[in-house]
C-alpha cells in the first residue's frame, strides 16, 4: 500500500507517520458500522480480559465461580468464556494493530514517556492506570470502545453518559497528573 | 441482504467469530495507524497539543451512527436486532469518572493500550497486565457494589428519547456538534505550545 503525501502530514523523526484523523475516523467508523451489520453488535476490548480473567478462575476455583453473582455470569456451567466473540476480535486487534505497525514502521520495543520522568514511574503509572481503568470499566459494563464509542453509535444514552463521565474526568484528573505527561 | 447477517440465518452461527477476528483486526489497524499507540499522543488532547483522539473518536462516532440510520433507511440493517448497550445510570457515570482517572493515569484506555503493546510499547502492555488485576478486584468485590451496579436500571434506552426528538434529528445535532468540536480543537491547537513527543 503507497500512503500518499497529504497522509503523512505528521512525519516522526524516527520516520513513521500517521493517518490522517479524520481519514482514521473513516475507517474506524466504517468498521464499526460493519461490525453492527455483520455480527449486530459493537466492537470491544475490556470485554475480552473480563472473560480472561473469568476463566482463569473458573480453572483454579471452579466452586468460587459458581458461587459468584459476577463470575457464574461469564464462566462456569455451560458457559466458553474463550469460545467468545470478543476474545476473537481482540485478537484481531492484536493483529490489526501489529500489521499497521509494520507498515508504518512502528515496531519498536520501548517505554515511550515525557523525557522529565523515569521509565520506572511511567510503567508504576501504566499499571495503576491500567488496574484503575480495568476496575471502572466492569462497574460501566464496557470501556471507551464497548460502552462509549459502541453506545454512541446506536445512540444509547448509557453510551453517551460513561464517554462524557470518561473524558469529563481525565480532562481534570490529566491536569492533577501533568507532570507525568509535558 | 439484511443486517446482522449473523441473526438472518445465511450464515451459520460459527461465521460470527470469523467476522470478529476481521473486525478486530479493522480495529486494531484504524486506532494504531491513528496514533492511538502512543499514549503521549493520545493525552495530548487533555493539554490541548495534539486532538487526534477528539478526531477521530468522533469522526468515527457520526460514520457510525449515520451509517446505521442510513442501512436501515434503506431497509438493509433491522435496528431492533442490534445490540443497544443497557443504560444503568449509577454505574455508568461512576465507572466512567473511574476509567477517567485511570485513563489521565496510564494514558491508554483497554483498546489503546493493546495497540500500544502489538508495536512493542512496554508501557502498554504493563497498563493492559494492570487491567487484569482490575478486572479481578471489581469481580472479587462485587458485593460490595452489586447494588450500585443495577441501581438506576433505564433499559436499551436511546438518547434521542431523553430530549423527545427523532434519532435523525439527534444525529444531525450530533454531527453539528463534531465539526463545531473539530474547528474548536484547531482553533486550540494552534495556541498551544507544541509539544516535542
Amino acid at each position: 500500500m503507497k500512503i500518499k503525501n497529504t497522509d503523512m502530514k505528521k512525519m516522526k523523526n524516527d520516520g513513521s507517520h500517521y493517518l490522517n484523523p479524520y481519514l482514521g475516523g473513516v475507517i474506524l467508523g466504517t468498521v464499526l458500522l460493519l461490525s453492527f451489520y455483520l455480527s449486530g453488535r459493537g466492537l470491544g476490548a475490556s470485554g475480552a480480559v473480563k472473560n480472561t480473567v473469568a476463566a482463569t478462575v473458573n480453572a483454579i476455583a471452579p466452586e468460587h465461580v459458581e458461587a459468584s453473582a459476577y463470575y457464574s455470569q461469564f464462566a462456569g456451567g455451560d458457559h466458553q468464556p474463550m469460545s467468545n466473540w470478543l476474545v476473537y476480535e481482540v485478537l484481531g486487534v492484536l493483529a490489526g494493530a501489529f500489521l499497521s505497525g509494520i507498515l508504518f514502521n512502528r515496531l519498536k520495543l520501548k517505554v515511550e514517556h515525557s523525557p522529565k520522568i523515569t521509565s520506572r514511574r511511567r510503567l508504576l503509572f501504566s499499571l495503576l492506570g491500567g488496574l484503575i481503568f480495568g476496575f471502572g470499566s466492569q462497574l460501566a459494563r464496557g470501556c471507551t470502545s464497548g460502552a462509549a464509542l459502541s453506545g454512541m453509535a446506536v445512540l444509547s444514552l448509557g453510551g453517551y453518559i460513561t464517554m462524557v463521565a470518561i473524558f469529563g474526568t481525565a480532562f481534570v484528573a490529566a491536569w492533577m497528573f501533568r507532570k507525568n505527561w509535558i | 441482504m439484511i443486517g446482522p447477517i449473523v441473526s438472518s440465518g445465511i450464515v451459520s452461527a460459527a461465521w460470527d467469530n470469523i467476522f470478529a477476528v476481521f473486525l478486530g483486526m479493522g480495529f486494531g489497524f484504524a486506532l494504531e495507524s491513528s496514533g492511538f499507540s502512543s499514549s503521549r499522543k493520545i493525552i495530548g488532547t487533555f493539554f490541548g497539543y495534539d486532538f487526534v483522539v477528539v478526531k477521530v473518536f468522533f469522526t468515527a462516532a457520526i460514520v457510525s451512527s449515520l451509517g446505521l440510520l442510513y442501512l436501515s433507511y434503506m431497509g438493509l440493517v433491522d435496528y431492533s436486532l442490534l445490540y443497544i448497550q443497557p443504560t444503568f445510570l449509577a454505574s455508568a457515570i461512576l465507572g466512567g469518572i473511574i476509567m477517567g482517572i485511570g485513563f489521565a493515569m496510564g494514558g491508554f484506555c483497554p483498546g489503546t493500550s493493546l495497540c500500544a503493546a502489538a508495536v512493542g510499547r512496554i508501557d502498554g502492555l504493563v497498563f493492559f497486565g494492570g487491567m487484569f488485576i482490575g478486572v479481578f478486584l471489581f469481580s472479587e468485590s462485587f458485593p460490595l457494589f452489586e447494588n450500585m451496579y443495577y441501581s438506576g436500571s433505564m433499559g436499551a434506552k436511546m438518547i434521542n428519547s431523553v430530549f423527545g426528538i427523532s434519532p435523525e434529528l439527534f444525529t444531525f445535532f450530533l454531527v453539528l456538534m463534531a465539526i463545531g468540536m473539530f474547528y474548536g480543537a484547531g482553533w486550540i491547537q494552534n495556541k498551544v505550545k507544541k509539544i516535542e513527543y
